[in-house]
């Protein structure tokens, strides 16, 4: 009786460990997916090929391209000097925490940057053309830090 | 031209002496103390009622117009209109001659008593407005309109009990001009719509095939200029709202955003954004001669005329971050004037010319507030999690803009409203509107 007792009692311990760790495991997964505050996931991300992701992300009110997004842009030129027939829109966004006109110029900076760093790679600026949504058309409805990091964001759609 | 067939005839007027001003309105503190005013109905016979009851699907327009000044009043926080119902006087027989007893019982300190006639499809209007205490007439005025212009006469009645117990223009036969939104955040549809500032006679001006923002009068006709997206080229749009026909404004290689017009109406001033860079602009109407305001490779947008039109306001993040800053018109001289905790957006200068009225955000909060035109004596008017853009009366005594607000408990959700604030920051108000609604844009009076 003693002996299963302890049985059980070593159970629960090992049951609680677990819901303890999946809890953990489940936060770091959301903590994951943002560095600082630029968003790293993938949940909003669609593809232009196999393997090209569509957008890249930004820190509040920069502009400046982290290491992950240059990468994702040289996959992008690697893709776009592939298929020389392709134009593109680079479609710039800002998070709702800022007022309107201003996020309309940052979402240009931003859109601007990413067709900097595709230029730098070969694709010509008549094949790219830029727009600015500001914060009119967030890809997540949330108010909360990892919602706006999805937001802040230049996407490049295929224009023809 | 439509807003002109409203013909004012000076019936008789008493011009105010100063030593009979015993009512006095203290319009430097807000609502604390409001003036007791009792708006009698506006009397009319029967015929008039049955002939206009016909016409406007109006029981009884003369109550109407008075309901129409009531609210215009308590909306104002400087007036305290009385109840209806504890009123001992007929409208007629008070509009003839008052009993002051019976209205300083009732704690009245005015009265508004008027009557309205209807006679070849016109509608004519008198109105007198009465000092109690002194037991003096203070101001009569008649009025001939097309009968469905009756709400705006009870907005010009307004203006002028207002101007005469103030000292300031009233603001109340304007209209504001804002986007209608609906649908979800992600895929938001907006509409330009127009209303009378009291929310009534709403319009929509565009379908909401394409996005538009920022919609802003021009002072001094019932032009409107505005971003839209047609055809997915951000540009900024010149509209007549008399015939409907807009224009774009200028021939500009990218995203043109963040317009305003000059205070004589003839030029529009604007944000242009190019390679990555966003500068100011202006284009002169008459001429369409472009002239480029501002060189600089930050951010400059949201510019705003002084009222002399000497100066521009605008926010630009050249100093690492957004900040107001001001120029002269033609660009010398800049500089910052928010030295605040905090980012600080959309500068609008007053009417006045003595304030700017301004955007914070700080600490995960929005603020809207007013600083003098060289950055001291800043003031926050209210505090929320998300408002921005505010707009003035055409007086300078109110501010209007918009306010997003969580909807559920979760903290999701969203609803954006209009409201308005006293420049004392007394007297915040939900604007009514028929749908969600942003960026508010004041009219000038309309009828002066």
């Amino acid at each position: 009786m003693i002996l299963g007792r302890n049985y059980k009692n070593i159970f629960l311990v090992i049951l609680m460990s677990l819901v303890l760790s999946a809890c953990a495991t489940q936060t770091k997964k959301v903590d994951g997916q943002m560095q600082g505050d630029v968003y790293t996931g993938t949940d909003t991300v669609e593809y232009l090929a196999d393997g090209v992701p569509d957008r890249v992300f930004f820190a509040t009110n920069e502009s400046v391209l982290t290491t992950a997004s240059r990468e994702t842009l040289r996959k992008q030129a690697a893709w776009l000097r592939k298929n020389s027939d392709v134009t593109v829109v680079l479609e710039g966004h800002a998070d709702e925490r800022g007022t309107r006109e201003y996020n309309l110029a940052l979402g240009e900076r931003r859109a601007n940057s990413a067709k900097d760093y595709l230029m730098t790679y070969g694709i010509s600026s008549n094949r790219i053309s830029v727009i600015s949504y500001g914060k009119e058309r967030p890809v997540d409805s949330g108010s909360n830090p990892l919602a706006w990091s999805k937001n802040r964001r230049s996407v490049t759609v295929k224009a023809n | 031209m439509k807003y002109k067939n409203i013909l004012i005839i000076l019936f008789f007027f008493i011009f105010p002496n100063k030593s009979f001003g015993l009512i006095e309105v203290d319009i430097t503190r807000g609502n604390l103390n409001p003036l007791p005013i009792a708006i009698s109905p506006l009397s009319s016979d029967s015929s008039t009622k049955n002939e206009l009851s016909k016409s406007l699907n109006v029981q009884d327009v003369g109550l109407e117009i008075s309901k129409v000044i009531e609210n215009n009043f308590r909306q104002s926080g400087l007036f305290n209109p009385l109840d209806k119902d504890s009123f001992l006087q007929k409208p007629d027989i008070a509009h003839l001659k008052p009993r002051f007893e019976d209205w300083s019982l009732i704690k009245a300190q005015a009265l508004i008593t008027g009557k309205v006639t209807y006679s070849e499809d016109k509608l004519r209007v008198e109105f007198r407005l009465w000092d109690i205490l002194a037991a003096k007439e203070m101001m009569a005025l008649a009025f001939t309109t097309v009968p469905k212009n009756w709400r705006r006469v009870g907005h010009i009645i307004s203006d002028k009990v207002y101007e005469r117990l103030t000292g300031e223009k009233g603001y109340f036969d304007t209209r504001i001009i804002f986007v209608s939104e609906k649908g979800p955040k992600t895929q938001r549809i907006k509409k330009l719509a127009i209303m009378d500032q009291d929310g009534f006679n709403t319009k929509y001006l565009t379908l909401g095939n394409e996005l538009v923002l920022t919609p802003r009068f021009n002072p001094t006709n019932q032009m409107v200029t505005y971003l839209s997206y047609f055809r997915n080229l951000p540009r900024v749009y010149l509209l007549d709202i008399e015939t409907g026909i807009q224009e774009v404004v200028g021939d500009f290689p990218g995203m043109t955003f963040a317009p305003r017009f000059s205070p004589n109406g003839k030029k529009i001033i604007m944000s242009f954004a190019m390679d990555g860079n966003s500068d100011i602009y202006t284009m002169d109407l008459e001429n369409r001669i472009v002239e480029r305001i501002t060189n600089h490779p930050s951010i400059d947008t949201s510019p705003s005329y002084s009222p002399d039109g000497k100066f521009i306001t605008f926010n630009s993040d050249r100093s690492g971050y957004q900040q107001i800053y001001i120029m002269k018109s033609d660009g010398s001289n800049v500089k910052r004037i928010s030295f605040g905790k905090g980012l600080y957006g959309t500068p609008v200068w007053s009417p006045r010319g003595d304030l700017i009225a301004f955007t914070k955000l700080h600490r995960g909060k929005f603020y809207i507030g007013v600083m003098r035109t060289d950055g001291k004596g800043e003031r926050l008017l209210t505090e929320n999690y998300y408002q921005e853009a505010p707009s003035w009366s055409p007086n300078g005594r109110v501010l209007i803009f918009y306010r997003e607000t969580k909807t559920d408990s979760k903290g999701e959700g969203f609803s954006a409203k209009l409201w308005s604030i006293d420049l004392t920051g007394y007297n915040e108000r939900l604007v009514e509107t028929e749908t969600d609604a942003s960026d508010p844009s004041w009219s000038s009076l309309l009828s002066n």
